[in-house]
């Protein structure tokens, strides 16, 4: 059986990091499984873990008013899931719910926190790795607000 | 450049915005164009639009048109038996023949599908390549060719899309095709890769292709530019130094990026 190291160390989102700040990271983490449809993450919930998924794929998503849950943005394996445990007031932005079978690899970000209070090196380190994350999403975000696809664009 | 007179033998509405038209020649025809190569179509009395090639079927070319203004209004409105004019074929095409083994990959965004439509049934066709098709559009009705598209998985290709708006139900891939580009597998130093869609989607996909490690050079864009004489005379396609009418649709990224980095040329 993989320890939640060997999980860890297929993750992109920890690519070159370095062992002493891995490892603390791996003491607030842990293997989990969802199944399909089930909430991972919930709108204006606790931001208190965020994930990086191993297989399958989880939707973030919003609740329409007579449309019901609205994909945003579909997530699969390698991808990180949960940025808000990172910024005051801590709290889901949107909810998150597994696409089918899912296993990721959830930390918990109060320890984290803590760990990084205590660690600025630690700190630093998923601060930037984060804001790759977060500008990878902005970036998608404003391209897509283009509408490249409709008319007149171009 | 006089055009031919043509005739629709079979019309298919793809989407509320698209028409694939099937078109034959009523006396001589015009030399099979090549994949990523374009026709000037010409609706008698209203005027010409430069149009890829969707397609080729023994004697009878496929036209895949989007309404847009005058001239693809009428064409998407012709029927089976009504006439067109039709000249080409004219620009470069993808390459596509003898490249050997290793992988092609295929980004096509919105209507962008239509000119890789001919090169990925040749590139299945010689089976000398593993092909990858990432296709991304606005919305899942906006994704084209969905026969064609189940039709090429099944012959091997891992074809991938992704939609801007997942709209109710929807339960596949939202987000840039970019995002299609990075998590794809394939191996990106023996990769030839082809690109296809709005100039702003081309020029990310390019930059994520690079970053996966593929070369410039292996890298080709279909550029699209309002034409006129589609022979290089007029200069309405003109980019930098090169003709769009001639010297494309098709240039490497390697010769195209620094002409789309040149802000409103
Ligand atoms: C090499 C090449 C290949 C092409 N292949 C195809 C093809 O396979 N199928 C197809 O449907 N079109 C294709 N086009 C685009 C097509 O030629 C134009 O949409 C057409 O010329 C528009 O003519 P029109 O008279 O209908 O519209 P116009 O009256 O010229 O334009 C009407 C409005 O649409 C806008 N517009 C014009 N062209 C485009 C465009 N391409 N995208 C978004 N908005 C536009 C104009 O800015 C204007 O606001 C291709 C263009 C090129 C250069
Ligand atoms: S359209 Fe006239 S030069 Fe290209």
């Amino acid at each position: 059986m993989q320890s939640i190291s060997d999980l860890m160390a297929e993750a992109p989102l920890l690519d070159g990091m370095d062992q002493t700040s891995f490892d603390l990271l791996a003491g607030c983490a842990q293997n989990v499984h969802y199944g399909e449809d089930q909430l991972v993450l919930t709108e204006g919930g606790p931001a208190d873990h965020f994930y990086l998924i191993r297989k399958g794929n989880v939707f973030v998503e919003v609740d329409l008013p007579g449309r019901g849950g609205v994909v945003l943005e579909a997530l699969g394996p390698g991808d990180v899931l949960g940025v808000s445990w990172l910024i005051p007031p801590y709290k889901n932005t949107f909810d998150a719910r597994a696409g089918g079978e899912v296993s990721a690899i959830r930390f918990d970000a109060v320890c984290i926190r803590t760990k990084c209070d205590a660690d600025p090196a630690l700190g630093y380190s998923m601060y930037q790795r984060f804001s790759g994350v977060i500008r990878q999403r902005l970036q998608s975000a404003r391209i897509r607000l283009l509408d490249l696809y409709s008319l007149n664009v171009d | 450049m006089t055009p031919l007179v043509h005739r629709v033998v079979d019309r298919h509405v793809e989407s509320d915005e698209v028409v694939t038209l099937a078109i034959a020649a009523r006396d001589a025809g015009i030399d099979p164009p090549e994949p990523g190569q374009f026709n000037m179509l010409w609706s008698f009395g209203v005027g010409e639009a430069p149009i890829s090639l969707a397609g080729i079927e023994g004697d009878v070319l496929l036209h895949s048109i989007r309404r847009v203004g005058a001239v693809t209004n009428t064409l998407c409105d012709l029927q089976v038996g009504d006439e067109l004019g039709l000249r080409g074929p004219y620009g470069t095409g993808w390459s596509c023949n003898d490249l050997g083994s290793g992988d092609a990959v295929v980004v096509a965004g919105g209507l962008g599908l239509v000119p890789v439509r001919p090169l990925i049934d040749s590139l299945v066709d010689s089976g000398e390549r593993r092909v990858v098709l990432l296709v991304g559009a606005r919305t899942p009705e906006g994704l084209l060719y969905a026969d064609d598209m189940d039709r090429w998985a099944d012959s091997g290709v891992d074809v991938q899309t992704t939609v801007d708006v997942g709209t109710e139900g929807w339960r596949g891939n939202v987000g840039l095709v970019t995002m299609l580009v990075e998590r794809a597998e394939f191996d990106a130093s023996d990769t030839i890769a082809y690109v296809c869609g709005p100039e702003v989607m081309m020029r990310f996909a390019a930059v994520a292709l690079v970053d996966r490690g593929v070369a410039a050079p292996s890298i080709e864009l279909s550029l699209e530019r309002n034409m006129h004489c589609a022979v290089g005379h007029c200069g309405h396609c003109q980019i930098g130094p090169h003709f769009v009418c001639k010297d494309g649709p098709v240039i490497s990224w390697d010769r195209s990026e620094p002409l789309l980095r040149v802000r409103s040329l």
